[in-house]
């Protein structure tokens, strides 16, 4: 019976992940240019940007999500429940995302820059080939810490019927009356995938860091 | 656009009410989880063995686990361990053990921003540790840890949209009822997004201003 019910609840795992790295990987892509924004010497793409990370950071994930599931989803832009989760996770990690890169940025040395101008680089290869490869390692820690942070967020999901993790627990428990062994487990599973995360984002920041000019 | 008004001046009784909700259980939920938290944070630091276990188990999962899952392991879970809890007791259970597991990483920074000098210094005085901790630790460590405190407080009150899915009719489910009964989704669900934002944009700036604030008196 409880090998039923731990199986049952493992079979979201997948869909967990899913959505976790889907909405990770669309926040980290248009983290960049927001973060990008957010430095710019134009005062309006400032206020834009910084208009953006304090909307998205003061709706709860899950009302953003049904404002496009139920919301866009009824009617305007018809989507499935997977492309509605990971849009409004989506959105409001590339708001934190932007966040750690604004705060990566400032750790990397100035001296940096000037080396890249007194050395004539072209300010796009000042960007591609000095800046963004460290700025990804110093933005490393927190950004495995992110994603854990979104891993658990992506519980969400259960609520418009993906049937991830939270969402078999969910339907076990109500099937067998036994919800404090299933959600027990289903946090156990949680605990398990976020462990994994933050050793390789420790055994990887250890090797990145020692490349880093500071 | 009138139209537009017209419905949402309809609704916001509704939505209040369950405004009024959200904001009761993240109120209860603060004050049973922050010192909760400031318990936690002495507790895993503590010598005692047991203590020290039992505060990082504590710390551990309600970090580790989402709070949806320890929501309805609260609601769904502990009935069959004979405990039933009601919909709001439920919430304030799971966001309040969320609140003390976080703010207790929060207040430890707080706790250990408090330059080791003046611990010397109060131990040269004859000071009790107790007395060390009452009267120099915690109230400098707390004043650090207040902006931070304060940010958290907007995290909660956005996760008790989460108690939708135990049926407590907060801001969010409440705009998902009207939503159902009307299919005017978007529009109700975008006031209730104002809702939020109106609270948790404020707050957010008002953390940014502390922190200035504080940066001034620090070093």
């Amino acid at each position: 019976m409880s090998s039923e019910i731990f199986l049952g609840v493992a079979r979201g795992i997948p869909l967990t992940l899913a959505v976790t790295v889907a909405a990770f990987v669309f926040g980290a892509v248009l983290g960049l240019p927001l973060c990008a924004m957010r430095v710019s010497k134009f005062a309006s793409l400032r206020f834009v940007a910084l208009g953006y990370v304090v909307l998205f950071r003061s709706i709860p994930p899950l009302l953003l999500v049904f404002v496009f599931y139920f919301g866009l989803g009824s009617g305007y832009i018809p989507m499935s429940a997977f492309q509605g989760v990971v849009l409004g996770l989506g959105l409001i990690a590339a708001a934190n995302m932007s966040e750690i890169y604004r705060g990566a940025l400032s750790a990397i040395h100035a001296g940096q820059w000037e080396a890249a101008t007194a050395l004539a680089l072209p300010v796009r290869s000042a960007y591609l080939d000095v800046i963004a490869p460290q700025l990804l390692r110093v933005s490393l820690p927190s950004t495995a810490g992110y994603a854990v942070g979104l891993l658990k967020e992506s519980a969400i999901a259960s609520t418009i019927g993906i049937a991830d993790i939270t969402f078999n627990a969910g339907y076990i428990a109500r099937m067998t009356y036994q919800g404090l062994p299933v959600f027990a487990i289903a946090a156990f599973f949680y605990i398990m995938i976020s462990l994994p995360i933050a050793a390789l984002a420790r055994a990887t920041d250890k090797k990145l860091r020692a490349r880093l000019a500071l | 656009m009138s139209e537009l008004l017209g419905f949402w001046i309809a609704s916001l009784p509704q939505l209040l009410g369950g405004l009024v909700v959200s904001l009761k259980v993240t109120g209860v939920s603060l004050v049973i989880g922050i010192p909760l938290g400031l318990l936690l944070a002495l507790g895993v630091q503590s010598k005692t063995r047991l203590v020290n276990l039992v505060s990082l188990l504590i710390v551990e999962v309600g970090r580790g686990a989402p709070a949806l899952v320890v929501l309805q392991f609260a609601y769904f879970g502990l009935p069959s361990a004979g405990l039933t809890l009601t919909a709001f007791a439920a919430a304030v259970f799971a966001l309040a053990w969320n609140t003390g597991a976080y703010t207790s990483e929060i207040i430890r920074a707080g706790l250990e921003s408090v330059p080791y000098g003046e611990i010397e210094a109060s131990s040269a005085m004859g000071m009790l540790r107790s007395d060390t901790l009452r009267f120099v630790i915690i109230p400098q460590g707390l004043r650090v840890a207040a902006p931070p405190l304060l940010g958290f407080a907007t995290q909660i009150l956005q996760a008790t949209s989460l108690c939708f899915a135990i049926a407590l009719p907060e801001l969010t489910s409440n705009a998902y009822m009207i939503g159902t009964t009307s299919f005017r989704y978007m529009e109700i669900l975008t006031l209730a997004g104002i809702l939020y934002a109106a609270i948790c944009i404020p707050a957010t700036l008002a953390v940014g201003v502390l922190e200035q604030r504080l940066g001034k008196h620090a070093l």
